[in-house]
């Protein structure tokens, strides 16, 4: 699409999340929540929906309801009630999904991306559905029979609903990595998209720009990472910018994203839209939420992403730092322990960020899973700082460190590597180098300075990597020049 | 018949005690009977007996050691069978769970269990509780014991005619609109329905989750006070459940009740209401005098209201409770369906019985888009208003009391193609789920054809210790209890 015509249009993206919230058990079965088991192995008789079942609502839900609402910023009303969304479906045992329809649990917050305020309507609380297994086939087209498996049936959701604040897919990304970031840092979520634990549906409607009232908007399920989504809004812009700008009506529908063949298609029309039938759950009493629970919730609020971005680039780091380790909880926390041990911040950042960064995409590891500690770490770095060892040593030494859990100066002193900055010592070597080596001495002195480099190495060599550069460089130079 | 049958379960567990029988013999005696009648009353969907002598045979080893006796001990006990007892089916009396067992214990089961209380089998009901004749189960069509033509009164009438008939001592009903004390009344027997909440429904297939409750069927107000205080109290499954302290019922039926206010519902009374009914009324309002009562007529005005706000709250809560039962899980799946959407409509056209389509149907059309505000939200402001009736004549008066029916037991087949007429069979007991109160039917005398009459008596919420002990005091001064069916 050329620029002109797209700049003609505004775009409006609203996001309904879906995070799964990470308790031990359903939200109102004693059945635990764990992924990946055997199927239909987390099925007591009220996941089931068996005859005479009822459900009793997990407190920790609610808690975990609670600090998200807290935490972006959400009312949170002192009386919510569940209802039933009722449609048959194999996976959904009982023929409905409890969940909150007018009454949620959370109301009127907003979350902040670079800058913009998003608006977020409302949270509310729902249980998963369990899983169509299709056999032999990917999907149920050319598949013979359907098993189901209910291991995730009543898994706690919390559906988060934005307001149709966002202009673009860039912000529609930055909005769902904000609320992923806050969602694991306050630990209700693992914000896994591809495992499932976050999906998002995405409300997609574009106008002319400087027009007051929005286009029909479509509705986008399946999207199932972060590229996704934003593949998905191009293409759904495109898509509804086509049929206005060769006259044609946008038709309030539910479209499927196919990540493989990169389209959206419709998935069902306003006219066949289920009609739920919602209505209170007869079998719970309306939740009452005290303000003493309210604030017995407060004080577990942990520090939230943008504070501790924010923290961290007080200290010197730089935007690009912050963010990076921010995105990663796990090695934010990590962090902050190094920085409770006093060490030189950027040395601490620059190992983090990279070396045990790349290891820990490597290796398909998180920090926990490593032996490093904080204490390790900041040994190494406080090393570096004195001058023990050099930097070249440390970036070696850390991946001996992350394996085996040794302490830096262990390994220092076990294999030698203490740096050698005694000016005796490396003369001497820088004597024997440039004794051994008259062509390159004479290749240099004849104007091929570039070659200082060779030296370095091969000093370098000699000392396995030991000598204080910086003495080598100026000894060399000395004797060279 | 062993004589102790017809003995109420106050009687039976002194001769237990005094060893006069043993708790084995008291249930054997019990499955003879059942033997003996049960091809013509056609209560029991199953029985069963291993359970029954199992825990009879704990009674008397208790027995034997002088140990302690739980309360009702080795007295044998029905359950209807839309509540589950484990390794055997609990079918609601639908096809569509015919086959059905369930994994689990109901709580009351459970608290039964727990007090040694032999369960002899599952009674017969209307198809998932939905009727006031106990025909519309799929199985079997239960007699009345007083006369076999008649029935017996539904949706558990399998629970009411088993006690009638001496088959059973005590049973266990659920009441969603009459369900136990129309039964109750229709085969001369105590049926009560508690306070919503006090009895835990965890293990009740559900009907209408905010009106069903389980409570006792008994030949006796005591008998029914003690299976109350047996089968009631908070349960961590069952979030609607009350948790208020359970009260000694049974010990506390004998005070005196000089100055009780009772009020007769006018709505109730006079026109529609069968002239030996009127009559009964009239000897139960005498009763009261002459123990001392206050008689005070008590207007309710919108419980004319109550069967339509009734079959539209019943109905969609039941629209939605019956949705699992699709054939994807457990009991009757379609034979050969093409595809989900057959499988689907097949099972549930085949399974279930015509008047749970009825009511699932209009259950699904009163929640429907469009429909909602003009039915189920009118329906609960209605409810309110029904409830705030009880609560203004509640400030008044202790009790309120009426027939149980307007009318005896009818013959069977004469309502069963009029869907409307069976509806208002249960004009005075509804009122009662909607409001959350405690009610029961006590034996209030016959008819001229000699058809039990029940009167009904309510009370404020938790106010069982106030209804059983009206209910004892009519009773004791009465002798209608005394008579059992000749059958």
């Amino acid at each position: 699409m050329d620029t002109v015509t797209r700049e003609k249009y505004e775009v409006v993206i609203g996001l309904e999340v879906h995070a799964q919230l990470k308790t031990k058990s359903k939200i109102f079965a004693p059945d635990s929540t764990e992924f990946g088991n055997e199927q239909n192995t987390q099925i007591s008789p009220i996941t089931l929906g068996m005859p005479g079942v009822l459900p009793v609502l997990n407190k920790s839900v609610v808690d975990m309801a609670i600090l998200t609402g807290l935490a972006l910023n959400c009312k949170i009303p002192n009386r919510c009630k569940f209802d039933r969304k009722q449609y048959f479906y194999p996976d959904l045992p009982k023929g409905y999904q409890i969940s909150q329809y007018d009454e949620p649990i959370c109301i009127g917050g907003c979350l902040d991306i670079k800058g913009k305020r998003i608006g977020i309507t409302r949270a509310h609380l729902e249980e998963d559905a369990g899983k169509l297994v299709h056999a032999g086939a990917d999907g149920i087209a050319g598949s013979n029979y359907s098993l189901v498996d209910l291991n995730r049936a009543g898994t706690p959701l919390l559906e988060i609903v934005s307001e149709p604040d966002m202009r673009s897919s860039d912000e529609a990304k930055a909005y769902m990595e904000e609320l992923r970031n806050i969602l694991r840092y306050i630990g209700v979520c693992d914000g896994n998209l591809e495992e499932g634990s976050m999906r998002c549906d995405a409300n997609i409607s574009v106008m002319l720009k400087g027009s007051k009232e929005f286009g029909t908007r479509a509705e986008i399920k399946n999207v199932n990472s972060f590229k996704a989504l934003q593949r998905a809004i191009e293409y759904e812009i495109e898509r509804q910018i086509d049929l206005v700008e060769e006259g044609e009506r946008v038709v309030q529908e539910t479209r499927l994203w196919d990540d493989n063949l990169g389209e959206t298609r419709s998935m069902r029309g306003k006219e066949d839209a289920h009609d739920y039938r919602y209505f209170p759950e007869p079998d719970l009493m309306p939740l009452e939420i005290s303000q003493e629970w309210v604030e017995r919730i407060k004080e577990t609020m942990p520090e939230l992403p943008k504070a501790k971005r924010e923290r961290y680039m007080s200290l010197g780091l730089s935007e690009y730092d912050a963010t990076v380790i921010v995105e990663q909880p796990e090695l934010a926390f990590f962090f902050d322990e190094v920085i409770k041990l006093d060490a030189n911040v950027k040395t601490s950042i620059n190992f983090l960020t990279g070396e045990v960064a790349a290891y820990l995409k490597e290796e398909k590891l998180s920090i926990g899973e490593t032996k490093l500690t904080p204490e390790n770490l900041v040994e190494l770095v406080n090393l570096i700082e004195k001058g023990t060892i050099s930097n070249n040593i440390g970036k070696q030494i850390i991946f001996t460190m992350l394996k085996e859990g040794t302490s830096a100066a262990s390994i220092v002193e076990k294999q030698g590597l203490r740096q050698i900055s005694d000016e005796g010592a490396i003369k001497e070597i820088v004597q024997e180098v440039v004794n051994s080596n008259p062509e390159q001495v004479a290749s240099y002195k004849a104007g091929k300075v570039q070659l200082l480099g060779f030296f370095v190495g091969q000093v370098m060599k000699e000392t396995k990597g030991r000598a204080n550069p910086k003495t080598v460089n100026e000894l060399l130079k000395e004797f060279l020049d | 018949m062993k004589e102790i049958l017809k003995k109420t379960a106050v009687e039976q567990r002194k001769a237990l005690l005094n060893k006069e029988i043993s708790a084995v013999e008291l249930t054997n005696a019990a499955f003879e009977r059942i033997e003996e009648v049960e091809s013509k009353i056609e209560a029991f969907n199953c029985l069963t007996k291993e359970v029954a002598i199992k825990t009879a045979k704990k009674v008397d080893e208790k027995i034997a050691k002088g140990e302690e006796l739980p309360l009702l001990a080795g007295i044998p006990l029905a359950l209807k069978d839309n509540m589950n007892l484990i390794g055997y089916p609990t079918t609601a009396s639908s096809k569509i769970l015919e086959n059905f067992v369930s994994p689990f214990n109901a709580t009351v089961t459970e608290k039964l269990l727990h007090n040694l209380v032999p369960i002899i089998g599952k009674a017969n009901l209307d198809e998932f509780a939905m009727g006031s004749s106990t025909e519309n189960s799929a199985f079997k069509k239960t007699k009345n014991p007083w006369d076999l033509n008649k029935v017996p009164g539904g949706s558990s009438g399998g629970s009411a005619a088993c006690v009638a008939a001496c088959e059973s001592t005590l049973s266990l009903g659920s009441d969603t609109g009459g369900s136990i004390r129309l039964p109750g009344s229709f085969c001369g027997i105590v049926g009560m329905k508690p306070t919503y909440g006090r009895v835990s429904r965890y293990g009740l297939i559900a009907f209408a989750s905010s009106l069903d409750q389980i409570g006792p069927f008994a030949r006796c107000v005591e008998d029914a006070a003690m299976l109350l205080e047996v089968i009631s109290g908070v349960d961590p499954k069952d979030s609607t459940s009350l948790n208020t302290p359970v009260e000694k019922y049974s010990t506390m039926l004998k005070d005196d009740i000089k100055g009780l206010k009772v009020g007769v519902i006018k709505e109730l009374t006079g026109e529609g209401v069968a002239e030996d009914v009127q009559k009964a009324m009239q000897n139960a309002i005498n009763t009261y005098k002459s123990l001392g009562a206050e008689i005070h007529e008590i207007s309710l005005p919108y419980l004319k209201y109550s069967i339509g706000v009734y079959y539209i709250i019943a109905t969609a809560e039941a629209s939605s409770n019956l949705a699992r039962f699709d054939g994807v899980k457990y009991g009757y799946r379609t034979k050969d369906a093409k595809n989900l959407m057959e499988m689907y409509t097949k099972t549930r056209a085949e399974g279930f019985g015509a008047e749970v389509k009825r009511r699932i149907m209009l259950g699904t059309y009163a929640l429907s888009s469009g429909y909602y505000d003009a039915y189920y939200k009118k329906a609960q402001q209605l409810r309110a208003l029904i409830k705030a009736d009880f609560d203004k004549a509640f400030e008044k008066i202790d009790i309120l009391i009426s027939p149980t029916c307007p009318n005896t037991a009818f013959e069977l087949g004469s309502k069963t193609e009029d869907p409307l007429a069976m509806y208002l069979t249960d004009i005075a007991t509804i009122s009662a789920n909607l409001a959350g109160i405690p009610g029961i039917s006590v034996p209030a005398g016959f008819d001229s054809s000699g058809m039990p009459i029940g009167l009904q008596i309510l009370a404020p919420q938790l106010g069982e210790v106030k209804l059983f002990n009206a209910s004892y005091k009519f009773e004791q001064a009465n002798d209608f209890y005394t008579k059992i069916s000749s059958i």
